[in-house]
């Protein structure tokens, strides 16, 4: 039985563990029948040319994990930002961990999303955002509204800040040969209000994982959120990953992916501003090597007047790593004085490496401003003469500036000792010693 | 210190160095001088150790070793040291961080520890005093958004981090003000001794008004026409080059 058919099967006993007759389970119920119709995308689609999923769907999936496994802190400590104080919300194999999660009902809402979908008390929450901004057409994402159950939930009143970030994290133990997590997410922050995410998805051993993760996330008017993907997996992990962000007037929404490992990494990230004079940020550092594959979609759809976007990537790809970038700009009729922007550069340090990089631009205002840009490069031969006629050798060298080219993108992490922390791993992956602390 | 026999130097099959002698003894300060385009900066490079560019023929040696096959890296470790005309931009690096990076790789290569951070620090303050650099330029991404000046006087202060036996300074007065010249040429002065050597390169007099050369020569068309003492270069100064032009030499 091949994968589809194994979760179209799967969706029976999936019914069996939760209510049925709960409203969300008639958007599960059209979800799965959109899926079973669709099934995986194939390469024969425009927005899967580059990324083919035939050999994930050739993997014996365990789609339910059959017990719970536990983990000590001290074992995955590392992952965490440990050297904040932080709110976490901690899966294990796709199951609840209270014991490494620090959650609150202070004021604000940081959760799971099981309590939100099972409890009256955000049944009104639920019933206004729950699968409004996803996708009810595109397959992977109804795959995981079909299977919605378990994930994150935060909700953040109007003028409501929680004193510290929230990390979202999901283990995977390899407790089962090969696992599929579907994790839900859903992020509210209302008017004036703000809110500090960490996404990451860590498998710990080599087994087999696969996560179609689904988020959505609601900025209501002047609500700021900044939300943080870290990936690092390992070479057994793949990723596909669904953002949706639905944003109102004078919010400001940034969203930093951070690329740096797993099998197969695909980040849908879909930006709708359903206002004016909003501020959306997209930004990305890739760094890949072995035969790690990651592809970037990106979409903006300017649906109103005088907004913004800014979209800067950064990818530097060695050994055998391929990259895919392909940003999708859409300015309506309506959506005058937008300034759209978009920069995606890429560094090839092996000859067996690749990226492939498309802007798509959609215009349909006059009275705009678009820019975009992609470069392919070698690395600068004059800089790297530079570096070396100090006395720092090519292997060193190479880094400096490899580390120097990502590192304006980091320049908008709000979160210090998580800026700290990406630049280390960032000299980590290009294997340096920079020679100085960061 | 610095030998240089009959130096061929192309890049792209276009020959630029056409047979370059010229001999560089400890406590030496040359100056080379010569119109744009007559290979100038290419022999600074070419000592540096710039891939870009072949050796078709001829030696350079450095201490009585050949460089033929020696990294610009280890050129460095060995003492040589380039000022370059145009530095490169570092986003994100620091110039102390860079400073670190480049010492405690020459001292590694030397088989030595990392330079401790007391010592780093005091040798830091002591070379930015010198050359008149205030602490915060210091924390500053290495050239990015320097001025003209500052990319020079910041070269000039790696060139005192680093000591080196060897320095080439190409054009390092280019875009220079007469206060910022007096301050580049005060700080190599101060670094001069017996046991090192100063090359420097440059299209005007104007340098060597503050940093009196011992020898001067004329580069044209890929090789040194003229050699003389600093009086040459004011020769230079009243004719201008075009007579290099009207008397081609063989």
């Amino acid at each position: 039985m091949d994968l589809k058919d194994k979760l179209v099967s799967s969706f029976m006993a999936f019914e069996n563990n939760v209510d049925v007759d709960h409203p969300i389970h008639d958007i599960r119920s059209e979800a799965i029948k959109n899926f079973e119709v669709k099934g995986f995308p194939s390469k024969k689609e425009e927005a899967w040319k580059y990324t083919s999923l035939n050999s994930l769907q050739k993997v014996d999936f365990s789609i339910f994990p059959k017990e719970e496994n536990a983990l000590e802190y001290h074992q995955v400590k590392k992952y965490f930002l440990h050297e904040i104080d932080t709110y976490k919300i901690v899966f294990i194999d796709g199951i609840y961990s209270s014991y490494l999660s620090e959650t609150t009902h202070d004021g604000v809402d940081i959760c799971l999303m099981s309590a939100a979908l099972t409890k009256p008390m955000y049944k009104p929450v639920i019933d206004v955002y729950f699968n409004k901004v996803a996708s009810k057409e595109e397959s992977l994402t109804t795959l995981n509204t079909a299977f919605s159950r378990e994930g994150a939930y935060i909700y953040i009143p109007k003028n409501k800040a929680p004193k510290k970030p929230v990390e979202i994290i999901h283990f995977a133990t390899g407790n089962e040969a090969t696992l599929m997590l579907q994790p839900r997410n859903l992020i509210i922050v209302e008017e004036n209000a703000e809110l500090q995410v960490i996404e990451r998805h860590q498998s710990l051993t080599a087994n087999e994982v696969l996560t179609n993760c689904v988020t959505e996330i609601f900025a209501a008017r002047n609500a700021i959120i900044d939300y943080y993907k870290v990936q690092n997996d390992s070479s057994k992990a793949s990723l596909i990953d669904n953002t949706y962000i639905s944003q109102k007037d004078n919010s400001v929404v940034k969203v930093h992916t951070f690329s740096f490992g797993g099998k197969l990494t695909r980040n849908n990230l879909n930006f709708f501003q359903n206002g004016e004079h909003i501020d959306s940020t997209l930004k990305g550092v890739t760094i890949l090597g072995e035969k790690q594959h990651v592809d970037h979609h990106t979409l903006v759809h300017h649906r109103q007047p005088n907004s913004e976007s800014h979209q800067d990537y950064k990818g530097i790809y060695g050994e055998k790593s391929t990259g895919v970038f392909n940003g999708k700009i859409i300015v309506d009729k309506v959506a005058q004085k937008t300034n759209a922007f978009q920069q995606n550069n890429n560094v090839l340090i092996s000859d067996k490496a690749t990226i492939n990089t498309k802007p798509q631009l959609e215009i349909f205002a006059d009275d705009v401003k678009c820019s975009h840009g992609c470069t392919i490069g070698q690395l600068d031969e004059e800089a790297m003469f530079y570096l070396q006629s100090r006395g720092i050798p090519r292997k060193e060298a190479t880094g400096l500036l490899m580390y120097a080219f990502a590192n304006n993108v980091l320049e908008s992490v709000r979160i210090p000792e998580l800026k700290k922390r990406i630049n280390k791993l960032i000299a980590t992956k290009l294997g340096v010693r920079l020679g100085f602390d960061l | 210190m610095l030998k240089i026999k009959d130096l061929h130097a192309s890049v792209e099959d276009k020959e630029i160095l056409k047979g370059v002698s010229l001999e560089v003894k400890p406590g030496e300060v040359h100056a080379i001088m010569g119109p744009n385009g007559s290979g100038k900066s290419t022999l600074a490079s070419v000592i540096a150790g710039k891939e870009e560019f072949e050796i078709t023929k001829g030696s350079i040696l450095f201490e009585g070793e050949d460089l033929e096959d020696v990294s610009p890296e280890e050129r460095a470790h060995k003492g040589v040291f380039l000022s370059f005309q145009y530095p490169v931009e570092i986003p994100g690096v620091s110039v102390t961080n860079f400073m670190k990076t480049a010492i405690n790789e020459s001292r590694k290569a030397r088989g030595q520890e990392d330079m401790p951070a007391n010592e780093m620090l005091k040798l830091i303050r002591e070379k930015s005093e010198m050359l008149d650099i205030d602490r915060k330029f210091l924390s500053r991404s290495l050239n990015q958004g320097f001025s003209g000046g500052e990319k020079k006087r910041n070269e000039i202060f790696q060139m005192a981090m680093l000591e080196p036996k060897l320095a080439i300074l190409d054009e390092t007065d280019s875009g220079l003000d007469i206060d910022a010249l007096r301050i580049v040429a005060n700080g190599v002065n101060k670094l001069k001794s017996k046991d090192n050597a100063v090359i420097l390169i440059t299209h005007y007099q104007r340098l060597l008004e503050y940093i009196i050369p011992d020898f001067v020569h004329v580069i044209h068309d890929g090789k040194i026409v003229k050699s003389g003492t600093k009086e040459l270069a004011l020769e230079l100064e009243e004719k201008g080059y075009d007579w290099l032009k009207k008397e081609p030499v063989a």
